[in-house]
């Protein structure tokens, strides 16, 4: 098998030159997806025969909440990644995942309280799902934080990383919770097996979206780890180089 | 027009969570490219100081 592509991605020069290049890739696609996503789910999309059009909601509360779960993986695979591999650029990334996570893990709390208040009657409950999305939220925070406590990289590198990992429990443990536990929150309509519990009209503008926010996250990642690898590539002679050419 | 402002008496909450949402999705780029500006402003100073000392 060959490897050499692996060895690249690791090389720091390599990295931060293929990410410049390949953002605009992920923000132009991403930006058409997510304001024509939008618009069909506020727009186009039927209102629902149950919750009417308070169920609009879903189209961001989903993709979201599917923000917050994807970037903790993407976080927690690639601090495995750096911690087994001794990868440093893989911390990077890890590192710059967690501020991305953080914020779409508000918004998934405050799109629900906002949905559930019509809907359940209430902005809070001391939920499963509810629970431990919550949980989610402390884990970004608690990462940012062991990282920031610690002046050298690496010793903040392996802290973080074996946060992250543990942290990674959780993840099966939100998506499950409501099909576990007795929750107030629906059970999946999307990701499930067999056939998702909606019509087209209304599933198509939410992959769109889910496919959107993605590579959203894609582009604002590969911003994140040019700033994360210039940071911690200071000390080398490339950079000089590069911002030189 | 109204109408569809009013989102069928659930305005208060759907405009709210898609002003939440956009607003998350305008500062991740603004953060993002702040943390890159300042990191490429940071890397310029250095290289800069290593120019004058050589």
């Amino acid at each position: 098998m060959r490897w050499t592509w692996f060895h690249r991605l690791a090389s720091p020069p390599y990295l931060y030159a293929l990410a410049a290049r390949l953002t605009p890739w992920f923000a132009w696609p991403a930006a058409l997806l997510i304001l024509g996503g939008l618009y069909a789910g506020l727009v186009l999309a039927p209102p629902d025969y149950q919750q009417g059009e308070g169920f609009r909601i879903i189209y961001v509360h989903v993709p979201s909440a599917w923000m917050s779960l994807m970037v903790y993986v993407t976080m927690g695979v690639a601090a495995a990644v750096g911690l087994i591999w001794r990868m440093k650029i893989a911390h990077a990334v890890a590192a710059s995942c967690a501020p991305i996570g953080a914020s779409f893990t508000v918004v998934a709390l405050v799109t629900g309280a906002l949905y559930g208040k019509p809907m359940w009657g209430t902005w809070w409950e001391w939920d499963p799902r509810l629970t431990s999305e919550l949980i989610l939220l402390f884990l970004y925070l608690g990462f940012m934080g062991l990282r920031a406590g610690f002046d050298d990289t690496q010793r903040a590198d392996r802290s973080g990383a074996l946060l992250a990992i543990v942290g990674m429990v959780n993840v099966p443990i939100i998506h499950y919770s409501v099909i576990w536990w007795n929750s107030l929150h629906q059970a999946p309509s999307v990701m499930r097996f067999g056939k998702p519990a909606m019509p087209p009209a209304m599933l198509v503008p939410l992959l769109v979206l889910l496919l959107g926010f993605t590579l959203f996250f894609a582009a604002v990642l590969l911003v994140r780890v040019r700033a994360e690898i210039l940071q911690r590539e200071r000390a080398t002679r490339w950079i000089g180089e590069t911002l030189r050419a | 027009m109204s109408a569809f402002l009013d989102m069928g008496g659930y305005a208060a909450f759907v405009w709210p969570a898609y002003l939440v949402t956009l607003a998350v999705l305008v500062l991740n780029i603004i953060w993002a490219r702040k943390s890159l500006a300042r990191a490429l402003q940071a890397a310029r100073r250095r290289t800069a100081a290593a120019g004058e000392d050589s």
